[in-house]
């Protein structure tokens, strides 16, 4: 596989795996992360991975850029012998409709549908975690149905509430912390996807198979209390 | 410990940010000026890395509550203690009850205030800095309210005497005040996406002048001047931003992210500002304006080892100073 090196900065290289997002640009930026862990060169400073690149963060008084390149190369030719790590399978609870998804009327609606029909679709799909970003544990998801993809909100929401599980164009996802923003909420999962006093801090990571189940308002109250006591 | 008299627009406790937690989504916040805290650091005695007050535009009124040695650095906030003018860029000490007050934003929107042992404040992920919108970090997650009380970490033995006797000064050749300019040129990069911008944008991003627009904030700055377009609208994979990424959305106007970026985006950037000169964008105010001027990649790297060297050098000649009085 050919990658590509370019700078983002006198700081940052990236490094891309591919020009589109398919299953082998994914793995091998899965890869290269898990090799950029396993070995964590002392010039390294960060990374990010995203859906077709890892960008690494470095120190230019200690190497310059086409050091670092160098470095990255001779680093990866162990890249056939590292194994991404394998997908974990994590279930996110979901209470769909009312106070928590104020737009599911509007989904089903939209899309010919009633609320309990675009609920079965929501909960039938096997999504998948394409990159943790843009937010603290946001994750891009791939894997909605058509059937169910709706507009953005003509004028965004101030303020979404975390855990807020919404629709934007073909897109679903949690938002983990409080923020504006104009995608449809359908509803809110007891999960918390940022959770700052763990290792890892995002509950999600890149390659995760995820699915949606609904519950109701007294298992959602339930399981948010549970996980806020577990995170005091 | 100092208390909070009057917050001011926002004062936060700052240091150099969340480094390795990216990854996860999450945004490495920190000081907007890592130049002026570094440098307030060194002064009052500190690691370059601990925490300090991020001060904007309209400042607090802070009262110490025991004898504490400070130094200030960064926009000019007409800072006086007991209202007298406070000379900034070096340390002083300062006794028990004194007042810290601050006046007009002369120059520069952001001041930090170093304090000799820094604050003592919970470290998350391995940083200090307050993530405001996560409300994580700092002072209990947030900007600092009034009769809000920050406790100081304490002292070796003899070091606040030792402190007092000598108080350290930037030398002038490092002293960055003048260049906290109303209108600075501001060394750029291309950014990744820079050859997808049409013709004239590439040339104009150069020329143009832009000002800050009022929807600024420690995320980002919007400027205004040239509406800047791709050769065809085409939509990018999202991929990392950094600090001092210029992206520019739909509507043709650049941003520049700033400490409190998010970690990724889908908007193409054009150009990337070179370290060295974050600062000056840092401390411009809504209103206020800047040109670019075209650097390269290398020459960046250039200035910003040299830039180090300086602080290195301004460290050395700080603790040997300070070994001659204790």
């Amino acid at each position: 596989m050919a990658f590509t090196f370019s700078p983002l900065s006198e700081q940052a290289l990236v490094i891309e795996t591919g020009a589109i997002i398919n299953k082998e640009s994914e793995q091998a930026v899965r890869k290269l992360s898990a090799l950029l862990e396993k070995e964590a060169p002392e010039w390294l400073i960060e990374f990010i991975p995203a859906f077709t690149t890892v960008t690494v963060f470095y120190d230019p008084c200690q190497l310059k850029q086409a050091e670092v390149e160098q470095e990255l190369k001779s680093l990866m030719a162990q890249m056939d012998e590292v194994e991404a790590p394998a997908p974990r399978q994590i279930e996110i609870p979901v209470c769909y409709g009312g106070d928590f998804g104020p737009d599911l009327r509007f989904v089903a609606e939209h899309n010919g549908l009633t609320e309990e029909e675009v609920i079965d679709i929501h909960t039938s799909g096997i999504y998948s975690v394409h990159m943790i970003g843009f937010a603290p544990g946001f994750p891009f998801i791939g894997g909605m149905s058509e059937k169910i993809a709706a507009p953005r909100r003509k004028s965004p929401r101030l303020r979404i509430p975390e855990r807020t599980v919404g629709i934007a164009g073909m897109q679903t996802g949690v938002y983990p912390i409080k923020t504006p923003g104009g995608w449809q909420l359908i509803g809110r999962t007891p999960l918390r996807l940022f959770v700052p006093d763990q290792d890892i801090p995002s509950l999600l990571r890149a390659g995760d198979e995820i699915r949606f189940t609904q519950i109701d308002e007294a298992e959602y109250r339930e399981q948010e209390a549970k996980q806020d006591a577990d995170h005091s | 410990m100092l208390t909070i008299r009057k917050s001011g627009l926002q004062t936060a406790v700052q240091d150099l940010g969340r480094t390795g937690f990216q990854r996860y989504g999450v945004i490495a916040s920190g000081v907007m000026d890592p130049f002026a805290h570094r440098i307030a650091n060194l002064l009052a005695g500190n690691a370059e890395t601990a925490a300090t007050l991020e001060i904007a535009l309209s400042g607090p009124v802070i009262e110490f509550e025991a004898d504490h040695f400070i130094a200030i650095c960064g926009g000019d906030l007409s800072p006086s203690l007991d209202g007298k003018p406070l000379t900034m860029w070096r340390g002083h000490f300062v006794r028990k009850g004194s007042i810290l007050s601050f006046g007009e934003p002369k120059r520069g929107a952001r001041s930090y205030v170093a304090v000799a042992g820094s604050f003592d404040i919970p470290v998350v992920m391995d940083s200090c800095s307050t993530y405001l919108r996560a409300g994580i970090g700092g002072f209990h997650g947030r900007a600092l309210k009034n009769g809000d009380s920050l406790q100081t970490l304490p002292l070796p033995a003899g070091r606040l005497e030792a402190l007092k006797n000598q108080n350290a000064q930037a030398p002038d050749w490092l002293i960055p005040p003048a260049r906290y300019h109303e209108q600075p040129i501001v060394r750029m990069m291309p950014g990744r996406q820079f050859t997808l911008f049409n013709e004239e944008s590439r040339t104009r991003i150069f020329e143009e002048t832009f000002t800050v627009s009022a929807s600024s904030d420690r995320m980002g700055y919007r400027l205004e001047g040239a509406e800047l377009a791709l050769e065809k609208q085409e939509e990018l994979i999202s991929e990392a931003v950094a600090f001092g990424s210029v992206q520019v959305p739909a509507d043709g106007n650049p941003i520049v992210l700033l400490a409190d970026r998010q970690t990724t985006g889908g908007y193409p950037k054009i150009g990337q500002v070179a370290a060295v000169d974050l600062p000056l964008i840092s401390q411009l105010k809504p209103g206020e304006s800047l040109k670019f001027r075209h650097i390269s990649v290398h020459d960046a790297q250039q200035l910003y080892i040299e830039q180090e060297q300086q602080i290195r050098q301004l460290k050395i000649a700080i603790q040997m100073k300070r070994e001659e009085w204790t």
